[in-house]
């Protein structure tokens, strides 16, 4: 049941970076693709039906992770105040930034409304990349399994009292960008047409570049680090298909941004986001919170909510979920094609 | 450690309090926005699809506020009240999680129909989007409640050794008996929130002699639904509110209505000033005997006083709660006053014409939101001393390792955020009203706004 519950969330977590990844990652990269506010709006109306849907998955995934494994999210979530916090601040400019554009038809008041975009956009691809990259590391949880870190103490992984930012957690934060921003942008080729598309398309190659040198560097320094993350692996060795499938993903995508076949670049930077959060929740299993002092890792076991309400969760959770799954296929069904500005709204 | 839950409490009151002036207006307005949208399908008038369509650009920009302002409130359980969230996560993240899977999924969906795809769907998949989006935000009050429920009135649950406790019946967590009343109340709140800012804006737009077509509209539709509204609150749901305080939380209950030591008759206290230091209130106005009434329908009846309780189960605020309970019920009952003499006006036809009625509707608009407010400062503070009634005591609740500077710094951070959202939200609704529901109905959706 607590595994279970633990691949729910996972997944719960990879639609969002999925879903949401997209339109922050089409926010990263507007300023560079979309010139005249014409292209803006357009990037805007490409992401305007959907994002908040988006959005509603990282509350779901936060709701169902607090239900699951209730100790994790008051240890995770206390742990993490500061950044966490400033993600909240993010994620409203950015949703502000997106809705209160259109109201005015200003350049002064559209500028500042574009700028708010690309930095919450980007930030917070940033920042997700970080907070995986500190669960990877691991961090200082006490004996009480509470802990409190700082932004940053030294830069290093390896300090006993490690802050949210050392070099490896910006490392991951940068491969976060970067993924998004490939990701993003195949996203934008696939809504638009003519010179913006074009543009995207080679956000997407640039993007693509910087990727594979990231994970190239990052899956390194995640081995030398932490090399108990490869035992997961060798314990059961069908995992491989999470690695395998990530890397079949970029390769994918690279081939496809060159071949212009936007779709598929699409999806297949899908499936390497897939893969890597499939990697990461298959290596980190069975801990969801790994201590600096490994008796102290918080675990699906000592984490989980109680039996019984597991059980019922699932009941209403799938209800949900079918739900959910129901809305989203119509709404992306009744919103797909080219977008243009001849519709309402943005 | 005292000063960290202090800031905490001060954190989490001022950004639920900010972010709730939203949802119930939200609320509110999405059951109107049905009614519109039904009266234009039924009637076939235009007007009326106008109307919806106006309205629908204040919802949407309110609901974005409400959104936006509404995710702290989910993350601070874990940030700022960790303790609490270890202590009783299996039961009340239960509630919050079904808001997401079942209203936050239907309401975003639909939402987006409602706002881009009413040319593209046509009039009944539009309709339908509005009902929706009606159901959606009606249901996340509902799971909201239910949480809050939980907290004031404890069901369903056994305590693990160790500490803390876990859910074992979920459907009398999900049925509290509490929540019932709180939750028809609290509905009721909003209606009165979103029908007296429909109506104001009429009565605005008729004394200004602009739109006046849709400023006589607004203020029929919103009157309607402003008398019903208020006079529901009062009687059953106020009424069956008081009665449940009165029954789970009798010590919150005379703290609220200022009674230190225990009366048989008890006197109703309309006006005066708690002196808790002496225990009394000052130049107190008192019905005699009503109190006993109002909660036992006996006028002898015996009420018991704060004193017939040890000090340390009091409520920790009583000025605060007996001002937020007064002023709640004073303006409720002013609320009943003014809607039923318009209301009798507009059937006698003579309300367009009243313009000093049109005056004190337009003046009303903001009190629904004060009396909102101070119902649900009742209700908190009324559930102190105790985070979770009976079982948890506030102090009890907060994150053990976060320190009262991080917090401080994270309260001064949301001021200031939410002092720019709430200039922001304030322009943007003065150009809307300045606007008027027949701006923005140009066949091409550029001059669309959303």
């Amino acid at each position: 049941m607590e595994t279970l519950w633990f691949v729910l969330v996972a997944f719960m977590l990879t639609m969002y970076v999925l879903l949401d990844g997209f339109d922050l990652g089409a926010g990263a990269i507007h300023p560079f693709v979309a010139k005249s506010d014409r292209e803006r709006r357009l990037v805007l109306r490409s992401i305007g039906p959907v994002w908040d849907g988006n959005e509603v998955w990282i509350i779901a995934a936060g709701g169902t992770l607090f239900f699951s494994f209730p100790l994790l999210y008051a240890s995770s979530f206390s742990g993490f105040y500061l950044p966490l916090i400033i993600v909240l601040w993010l994620l409203m400019i950015r949703g502000l930034s997106v809705e209160l554009r259109s109201h005015i038809q200003s350049p002064v008041w559209a500028s500042f409304w574009d700028g708010m975009f690309f930095i919450g956009s980007s930030l917070l691809a940033f920042f997700y990349g970080v907070a995986l990259g500190n669960v990877v590391r691991g961090v200082p949880v006490g004996e009480e399994g509470y802990f409190f870190q700082p932004l940053w103490t030294n830069f290093s992984p390896t300090n006993p009292n490690p802050g949210i930012l050392d070099w490896y957690t910006v490392l991951t934060g940068l491969l976060a960008l970067a993924c998004l921003v490939v990701h993003g942008a195949s996203w934008v080729a696939v809504k638009t047409e003519d010179e913006l598309n074009a543009r995207a398309r080679r956000a997407v190659r640039v993007g693509w570049v910087g990727l594979v040198a990231l994970t190239a560097i990052s899956t390194a320094a995640t081995f030398a680090l932490r090399p108990g993350m490869l035992s997961g692996f060798s314990g059961r060795p069908w995992g491989v298909v999470f690695p395998a499938l990530a890397v079949a993903g970029l390769a994918l995508a690279g081939y496809f941004g060159l071949r212009r076949r936007d779709t598929a670049t699409f999806l297949s930077s899908g499936a390497y986001i897939v893969g890597m959060m499939a990697s990461t929740a298959f290596a980190v299993y069975p801990n969801v919170l790994p201590a600096v002092e490994p008796e102290n890792s918080l675990t699906i076991y000592n984490a989980s909510g109680s039996t019984y309400g597991l059980t019922v969760g699932l009941i209403w959770w799938t209800i949900g979920m079918v739900l959910a799954a129901i809305y989203f296929v119509l709404i992306y069904r009744l919103f797909r094609g080219k977008v243009s500005l001849e519709d309402d709204g943005y | 450690m005292e000063d960290a839950t202090l800031i905490s409490r001060w954190q989490f009151a001022f950004t639920i309090v900010y972010h709730y002036l939203f949802p119930q207006l939200t609320m509110g307005l999405a059951l109107l926005l049905v009614v519109l949208k039904t009266l234009y399908l039924r009637k076939g008038d235009e007007a009326y699809n106008v109307a919806a369509r106006f309205w629908g650009k204040i919802f949407a920009i309110t609901f974005v506020m409400g959104v936006v302002t509404g995710i702290p409130m989910e993350f601070q359980f874990g940030t700022n009240w960790a303790a609490f969230s270890a202590f009783a996560g299996d039961i009340i993240a239960q509630t919050l999680a079904m808001e997401g899977a079942f209203a936050f999924f239907l309401e975003s969906a639909f939402l987006g129909i409602f706002l881009f795809g009413e040319r593209r769907f046509g009039q009944r998949v539009h309709w339908f989007s509005a009902l929706m989006v009606f159901l959606g935000t009606w249901a996340s009050g509902y799971f909201i409640l239910a949480t809050n429920a939980w907290m004031q009135n404890p069901v369903g649950y056994e305590e693990v050794a160790g500490g803390g406790v876990r859910i074992s019946d979920y459907w009398a967590v999900l049925l509290n008996p509490y929540v019932f009343v709180q939750f028809a109340h609290n509905q009721g709140g909003a209606v009165v929130t979103g029908s007296f800012v429909m109506a104001g804006l009429g009565a605005y737009y008729l004394l200004a002699r602009r739109h006046e077509r849709y400023g006589r509209m607004f203020v029929r539709v919103g009157l309607t639904a402003a008398v019903i509204g208020s006079v529901w609150m009062l009687f059953p749901t106020g009424h069956l509110a008081s009665e449940q305080v009165a029954e789970k939380k009798p010590v919150a209950l005379a703290a609220m209505e200022g009674l230190f030591e225990t009366e048989q008759p008890a006197g109703l206290v309309i006006i005066g000033q708690p002196d808790v230091e002496n225990q009394r209130i000052d130049n107190p106005i008192v019905v005699p005997r009503a109190l006993s009434f109002l909660l036992y329908q006996n006028w002898g009846a015996e009420v018991k006083g704060l004193e017939a309780y040890p000090e340390r189960n009091w409520p920790d605020n009583i000025p605060l709660l007996y001002y937020s309970y007064h002023v709640m019920v004073g303006l409720g009952t002013i609320f009943i006053a003014i809607t039923v003499v318009a209301a009798f006006l507009l059937w006698r036809r003579k309300l367009f014409e009243s313009r000093w009625m049109l005056w004190i509707l337009m003046l009303a608009t903001p009190f629904p939101f004060i009396a909102n407010t101070a119902g649900w400062l009742t209700a908190e503070l009324g559930r102190q001393p105790w985070l979770v009634y009976g079982l948890l005591r506030t102090e009890e609740g907060v994150s053990p390792l976060v320190s009262s500077g991080n917090v401080l710094f994270t309260l001064i951070g949301f001021a200031g955020m939410y002092l720019v959202m709430g200039l922001l939200y304030f322009v943007l609704m003065v150009r809307e009203v300045a606007h008027g529901p027949e701006a923005g109905q140009a066949p091409s959706g550029e001059s669309l706004t959303t």
